[in-house]
C-alpha cells in the first residue's frame, strides 16, 4: 500500500511544503519541520563530533515510539533518561505537541506520528552529514557507537555484510560493538578485519591469557586537535546473548581497563579523548564519575534520547536515541587539552521534511532489491498501536507471546525484553520488514519447557534484577522479560528475590503454585542447541491467520513502588 | 534469555572447584576443610579463626567480573598495598566467599620475596554473593575488602 506519506517521502523536500489535498493538521504540521532548519546550527570550537548509535540495522524510515515506561533507580532516580512523557518535555522545556516533543517522547503518539512523518533512514541521515561535513570540512568525525549490523532481514540475510557496506558509504570514522556479536567469533572477525571502519572494542579480551581481541584506541586529527577514540563494547554481551557464539572472548565493564586507554591516549597526545561506548547510559553517567579524563562519551545501548549532554564533573555524556531516528552534534573548542566550549544538539532526522542522498539511497535499494519478496510481504494488518519499547510488555511483545501460546500450545510465555523494533499505526500493514524488525536474530528458535512456579519466579526476579538493581554496574540486560499468560506484581524498590509477587496464571485466574509445572514457550534463550520454529516464521504464520491484529495495552503487571517521573508522564 | 531449565545449572551446587593459583615463589594455597554451607555468618567466623586481629577496611583490593560471564570459573584478583620488604610485608591472605557450599576459598602464605602482594584465581560461584579478602601484614595488622558478585540466569540483552 503506498500512502501520501510515502508518496512524500518519495519526493524531494520541495515537494513537502504544500501537496493539495493534505490534511491541514498534517500540512501545518509539516511546515514546521524543513531542512535547512533541522541543519541550522551555529559552529563552535575546532572539533564536530557526530554521532548515532544503535541504528539496529534499520536503512529506511520508520516510526519509532519512545517508552512511556523507563523507571530510574539507584542514583538516577528522577534524572534523565528516566523521565519520560510530560517529565521529559519540562525538564528540557520542550512544549508538547511540536515536531521536537513528538521525537523524544510518547504522548499522542499516533496523531503526531501522521502529523510529522516518519523518522531515520541512512539515505536522509547521510544528507545531514554530507552537509555538515561540506561546512565543517576538516573538523568532523562520524562515530557509531555500535547495534549496527542487527535487527532486519537484510542484516541477517547477510550476516551483517548490508550493513558494513552501508556503514563505509556513510564515511563512518569508527565503531564500536553488541548485536554484532550475535554473528558469532569468527563472522565478526571477517568483518571486522575486512572493513574500513576501525572496530574499536576496548574492554574485549581473550579468556584465557587476557590478551586484547581487538584495537581499543584510533587517534584522528580533525581541526588541529588530536582526538583519541577508545571503543567500549556491551560489557555483558556474553550474559546478555548467548556465550557459545564467542566462546573465547570476554567482556566487563573493566573500568581500570578504561582507564589505562585513558592514559595511554594521553601519552599519544591526544588532547581530546572520547569514549564511544556501548555501556549503557547509566553504567556510562558511574563510570564519568570514577574514570579520570574523558571529555567526551558519546553513550548507546539504552537507546536513551536526551536533547541536551549531561555533564558528570568534566565529561560530557551524549545519547542520541536508536534507529537512525536522530544525529547527534557536538561542536567541542578544546585549548590546553581541555574542552573550553561547546554546543550540541540533537537533530531528528524527520525523513519527509529531508531529500534523501540519492547515492545512498541508490546503494539501499541495491541492498534491499535482492530480499523484496520477503520485506515486502504482508501477513496482515495492524488495527491498534504496535510498539515494543519500554520497561514492561508493549504491544508488539503481546502480539508474539499471544503467537507463541497459540502455536506451542503453552500455558505461559516469555519474549525478551529487547529494546528496538518498529512501531506500527493502527491501519499499517504488517509487513515481512516490520516482523523482522522485531525478531532478526541469529538464535530465533521458539522452545517449548515445563518450567516450575518457582523457577518461573527466580526467572522474573533475576530479569528484574538485571534492570532495577540500584547499582548500574549490575544491570545486565535489556527492559523486563515479557510475558504472556501470565500476570504479576513488581515492587521496583525491593531488593532480588523480593520484587515479584501476585503471580497469575491468566487461563484459569488461579496462583501460580510454586510446585506444579507450566509449558511455557519462549524464544532468544541463549543455550545452544535450543529447538523450535524460528520465531518470525511463527509470529508470521500467526498474523497471517488473524489477518488484522488489535492489541489493548498490557494491564497484567502491576508496577509499584517506582519513581512516577518514569511511569506515564 | 529467556530461560530454560538447563540454565539453573549454573546454580547447582556441586563440590567447589580446587583454585589456581598464578602465585610467584613460595606462594602457598591451602584449601580450606570442608565445613557447613557458607553464610555471611559462617563467613566471619572462618575469618575470625583464621585472623587473630580485628580488620580494618582499606589496602586491599578485589578485582572481578560485577557480574560473572560464567560462575564456574570466575577470575578474581586480589592485591594488597604494601612495599613488601622485609620490614613491611603481607603475610597471609585469606578468601572466603558467603554463599557457595563452603565459605573457605583460598589462603595464600607470601613473603617479601614475593616482590608484589597479587594473587589471581579462578573460583566457582553458585550463586550472587559476596568475595571477602582479609590481608595480614607482618606487623599483624589485618586489613580487609569484600566485592559482590552476581551469578545471573542471564539472556534478554537489550
Amino acid at each position: 500500500m503506498l500512502s501520501r506519506r510515502d508518496i512524500l517521502q518519495a519526493s524531494a523536500a520541495a515537494a513537502v511544503l504544500l501537496g493539495s489535498g493534505m490534511r491541514v493538521g498534517a500540512a501545518a504540521a509539516t511546515q514546521k519541520i524543513n531542512q535547512a532548519d533541522l541543519l541550522r546550527f551555529q559552529p563552535v570550537g575546532q572539533v564536530t563530533l557526530l554521532h548515532f548509535t544503535d541504528i539496529h540495522a534499520q536503512l529506511v524510515p520508520l516510526y519509532f515510539r519512545e517508552p512511556s515506561v523507563n523507571i530510574g533507580v539507584g542514583e538516577a532516580l528522577g534524572l534523565p533518561p528516566h523521565l519520560v512523557g510530560k517529565y521529559l518535555l519540562d525538564q528540557y522545556g520542550i512544549k508538547a505537541g511540536t515536531p521536537e516533543a513528538h521525537a523524544l517522547a510518547y504522548p499522542d503518539f499516533v496523531q503526531l506520528a501522521k502529523d510529522y512523518g516518519r523518522l531515520g533512514g541512512v539515505a536522509h541521515m547521510a544528507t545531514l552529514i554530507k552537509a555538515i561535513r561540506a561546512e565543517r570540512p576538516n573538523n568532523t568525525l562520524l562515530l557509531d557507537g555500535g547495534d549496527t549490523w542487527q535487527g532486519s532481514y537484510t542484516s541477517l540475510a547477510t550476516k551483517g555484510a548490508d550493513m558494513v557496506k552501508v556503514m563505509e558509504a556513510l564515511g563512518v570514522d569508527a565503531m564500536t560493538a553488541h548485536w554484532e556479536f550475535t554473528y558469532g567469533a569468527e563472522r565478526v572477525k571477517e568483518l571486522a578485519e575486512g572493513m574500513k571502519i576501525p572496530f574499536l572494542c576496548g574492554n574485549v579480551k581473550d579468556n584465557s591469557f587476557g590478551d586484547a581481541v581487538f584495537d581499543a584506541i584510533k587517534m584522528f586529527e580533525r581541526g588541529g586537535v588530536k582526538i583519541a577514540v577508545i571503543g567500549q563494547a556491551f560489557p555483558y554481551t556474553p550474559i546478555a546473548n548467548p556465550r557459545y557464539m564467542i566462546p573465547d572472548w570476554s567482556f566487563g565493564i573493566e573500568e581500570e581497563k578504561v582507564q589505562e586507554h585513558v592514559e595511554a591516549a594521553r601519552a599519544q597526545g591526544a588532547e581530546l579523548v572520547v569514549l564511544l561506548s556501548h555501556n549503557g547510559f547509566d553504567v556510562d553517567r558511574k563510570l564519568a564519575a570514577r574514570v579520570k579524563g574523558i571529555d567526551v562519551i558519546l553513550t548507546g545501548h539504552t537507546h536513551d534520547a536526551i536533547p541536551a549532554p549531561v555533564k558528570v564533573g568534566n565529561t560530557l555524556l551524549i545519547a542520541p536515541g536508536s534507529h537512525g531516528k536522530f544525529l547527534a552534534r557536538l561542536d567541542l573548542q578544546v585549548k590546553d587539552k581541555r574542552v573550553t566550549d561547546y554546543r550540541f544538539r540533537l537533530i531528528p532526522v524527520f525523513s519527509d521534511a529531508i531529500a534523501p542522498d540519492p547515492a545512498m539511497a541508490k546503494l539501499v535499494d541495491e541492498v534491499r532489491a535482492p530480499h523484496r519478496a520477503v520485506l515486502d510481504k504482508v501477513y496482515g494488518r495492524a488495527d491498534s498501536l504496535l510498539y515494543r519499547r519500554g520497561n514492561f510488555n508493549g504491544t508488539f511483545d503481546d502480539l508474539i507471546c499471544q503467537a507463541m501460546i497459540a502455536e506451542r500450545e503453552a500455558e505461559i510465555a516469555l519474549s525478551p525484553g529487547f529494546r528496538w523494533g518498529a512501531t506500527l499505526l493502527p491501519g499499517q500493514d504488517i509487513t515481512g520488514d516490520i516482523l523482522y524488525s522485531q525478531t532478526a536474530i541469529t538464535y530465533p528458535n521458539v522452545y517449548r519447557n515445563q518450567m516450575t512456579g518457582e523457577f518461573l519466579k527466580t526467572v522474573l526476579e533475576d530479569v528484574a534484577d538485571n534492570l532495577f538493581n540500584p547499582d548500574p554496574y549490575y544491570q545486565q540486560g535489556g527492559d523486563m522479560v515479557r510475558v504472556g499468560g501470565l500476570a504479576y506484581t513488581i515492587d521496583i524498590a525491593k531488593p532480588i528475590g523480593q520484587r515479584i509477587s501476585n503471580m497469575t496464571l491468566l487461563r484459569t485466574g488461579q496462583p501460580i503454585d510454586p510446585a506444579k509445572s507450566y509449558a511455557v514457550a519462549g524464544w532468544a534463550s541463549i543455550n545452544e542447541g535450543t529447538e523450535g520454529p524460528p520465531i518470525y516464521d511463527l509470529v508470521g504464520k500467526y498474523i497471517a491467520t488473524q489477518k488484522t491484529v488489535k492489541i489493548p495495552e498490557n494491564r497484567s503487571v502491576k508496577v509499584v513502588g517506582a519513581d512516577q517521573r518514569g511511569i506515564a508522564g | 534469555m529467556t530461560a530454560s531449565s538447563q540454565s539453573l545449572n549454573r546454580r547447582g551446587l556441586s563440590r567447589r572447584q580446587a583454585v589456581a593459583a598464578l602465585g610467584l615463589g613460595s606462594v602457598v594455597v591451602t584449601l580450606v576443610p570442608l565445613s557447613a554451607e557458607a553464610t555471611p555468618e559462617s563467613a566471619k567466623k572462618m575469618l575470625g579463626d583464621l585472623v587473630k586481629a580485628a580488620p580494618k577496611a582499606g589496602k586491599v583490593q578485589i578485582k572481578t567480573q560485577e557480574i560473572a560471564e560464567n560462575g564456574n570459573t570466575v577470575p578474581v584478583t586480589i592485591s594488597v598495598e604494601s612495599p613488601m620488604t622485609d620490614k613491611d610485608y603481607v603475610k597471609e591472605i585469606h578468601v572466603v566467599s558467603d554463599k557457595n557450599p563452603q565459605p573457605g576459598v583460598a589462603s595464600f602464605m607470601l613473603t617479601p620475596a614475593n616482590g608484589k602482594a597479587e594473587v589471581q584465581f579462578r573460583m566457582r560461584m553458585a550463586e550472587t554473593q559476596n568475595v571477602i579478602a582479609v590481608a595480614v601484614m607482618s606487623d599483624g595488622s589485618a586489613w580487609t575488602a569484600a566485592r559482590e558478585v552476581k551469578v545471573t540466569i542471564g539472556g534478554c540483552g537489550g
